[in-house]
């Protein structure tokens, strides 16, 4: 009798999509080592080129844009998402709790495209901010949020908040409460027993949560694209750019196999460092 | 216990801490409900009048009700294969050793941490050495690439949590493997498989970064249709669209919370 049964025909779409995932990669590497030839889509000749034109300066500074922007909204998403999530494990009432979990929730299932209009119509010129300021008389010309970088990350931590939430909820809601109760009952007073026991011990959750918030920073285009208006460029509003206003596949192909080699070579330190802390951990 | 005067402080800086984060949260969508109201074309705030001719307007531009009907076309394929596809291979990751089974998991894995601009790109530039035209089934494919790792994570979890003694009381009767698939394992598991089906459409339904890539004019979804919008015009039809959105999303997401519980989903509880 077969010991396995199945396993063929539940393995087999799988594996197909597995081969499209790689052929898809392959035609990545493989543009990448191509000339671009002006005014045709097909590419030219093997060369090594595009590496060399990726060291020019304007994409230099799309790299720099772009580590700024995942560090700068990793600091802040992590800052607000932590009092939330522990907000939403922590609340007595359970309305409240519901409550937190919606409204904490509902951004992620809508879409970048939404998300990233409404803060236009409220980082604009002409835009809510701006002109509640001028109303209340602090200030008298609107302050340049859009095509700024801290227009950017404003709409990029609340883009990545929602599941940064998550993965805080889900550490914080595994912590022993005995812990914080012995922490009490030996005389810390609240500050103290969050200090010396809740965070170190949400610790690892905050790792992935950072992990998680770089690569979703990393990845985002919608909102780059337009709150940045083409002033903040980054990896992949590069990549698009030089894609489909250049047509020069051969290059944005480059760029996003030197931008994906430094997302996971960054995901690797991670997972190196969530590794020693787990050891620690056992010992 | 009583509370001593810190404990008081500690408790309002909470509170006003709470609300601060949840207004910073809902204040785009508060904002983008007032200006869809906006009569005029150009934004001001507070309106100087009111009219509701941007709902009018998203209704009648031909490229949303297109890109709705191709969104909801391709999410229902991408979904279904997705499921199909990761359910299969959550079994046999559960079930069995096999050769490349460790390679399989990461090169289907791999969507997670690969850019979806780069996901897109990789299908435009193979689709065109393939010289495969840009149809609905490349944009279904990618979809399908990048929510397969969502479904078979969410599928392979209610396996792991599967109490196998049913399937072998089934087996120890006689049952055939098929007989036992179909008449205990299936059923067991339609929840998971639900709850991934749904989890698959949704993310495909928004899914935008790689769809902007693999799609023409033609297979164009509603994300790629409201973003070439907003490239265009700048009147708050978009507005409109983004508040009949939220509503969607908002209702179906506490329906689902009364049904299932959300933090039991999210694992959060």
């Amino acid at each position: 009798m077969n010991k396995r049964p199945f396993l063929g025909w539940f393995a087999s779409p799988s594996i197909l999509i597995a081969f499209g995932i790689t052929a898809s990669f392959l035609a990545i590497v493989q543009y990448s080592l191509r000339a671009h030839v002006p005014g045709s889509l097909d590419p030219g000749g093997f060369t090594l080129e595009n590496f060399t034109t990726l060291l020019k300066a304007v994409y230099g500074q799309a790299f720099l844009n772009t580590v700024l922007l995942c560090f700068w909204t990793t600091v802040f998403t992590l800052l607000i998402g932590y009092p939330l999530a522990y907000a939403m494990i922590r609340a007595k009432s359970l309305a409240l709790r519901s409550a937190i979990l919606l409204i904490s929730l509902t951004p992620l299932f809508l879409g970048e495209i939404v998300r990233t209009y409404s803060w236009m119509i409220v980082l604009g010129n002409r835009g809510f901010l701006n002109a509640s300021l001028i109303q209340l008389d602090l200030i008298d010309r609107p302050i340049d949020f859009m095509f700024t970088m801290t227009g950017v990350v404003i709409a990029l931590v609340h883009f990545t908040l929602p599941i940064v939430v998550v993965m805080l909820a889900a550490a914080l809601s595994h912590i022993d409460r005995n812990l914080e109760r012995a922490a009490t009952s030996l005389g810390a007073g609240r500050v103290r027993c969050f200090l010396t026991v809740t965070l170190p011990l949400s610790i690892p959750g905050i790792v992935a949560a950072t992990s998680t918030s770089f690569a979703w920073t990393f990845s985002a285009f919608a909102t780059p694209q337009m709150i940045g208006g083409g002033k903040v460029q980054t990896i992949s509003t590069l990549v698009y750019q030089v894609g489909f206003a250049s047509f020069n596949f051969p290059l944005a192909a480059s760029l996003s196999l030197v931008g994906l080699l430094f997302t996971i070579a960054v995901l690797a330190i991670f997972n190196t460092g969530i590794r020693r802390l787990e050891q620690m951990g056992a010992h | 216990m009583r509370k001593t005067p810190l404990d008081r402080v500690l408790d309002w800086t909470g509170r006003l801490l709470l609300a601060a984060i949840l207004g910073f949260v809902m204040l785009p969508f508060v904002v983008v409900f007032i200006a869809s109201f906006n009569e005029s074309a150009i934004l001001s705030f507070p309106p100087r009048s009111w009219s509701t001719k941007w709902y009018v307007n998203a209704f009648e531009y031909r490229d949303f009700g297109l890109g709705l009907v191709n969104s909801l076309k391709i999410a229902a394929f991408g979904a279904t294969l997705a499921l199909i596809a990761g359910a299969g291979f959550a079994y046999v990751l559960d079930r069995y050793d096999f050769r490349f089974k460790a390679l399989l998991n990461s090169v289907l894995m791999s969507p997670l941490i690969i850019p979806n601009f780069t996901i897109g790109l990789g299908l435009l530039v193979l689709s065109a050495a393939a010289s495969l035209p840009r149809s609905t089934w490349l944009v279904v494919a990618t979809h399908v690439i990048i929510v397969l790792p969502f479904v078979a994570r969410s599928v392979y979890v209610s396996l792991r949590n599967f109490e196998r003694r049913y399937e072998q009381a089934a087996e120890s009767l006689g049952g055939t493997p098929v007989h036992v698939l179909w008449t205990v394992t299936l059923p067991l598991l339609l929840p998971g498989l639900i709850s991934g089906g749904i989890f698959a459409a949704i993310l495909s339904f928004n899914e935008f970064t790689a769809s902007l890539f693999v799609v023409n004019q033609s297979t164009k979804t509603l994300p790629v249709a409201m973003y070439d919008y907003v490239r265009e015009y700048a009147d708050p039809t978009l507005a409109a669209v983004s508040v009949m959105y939220l509503v969607v999303v908002a209702t179906a997401l506490v329906i689902v919370h009364k049904l299932f519980r959300l933090e039991k989903v999210l694992n959060v509880d």
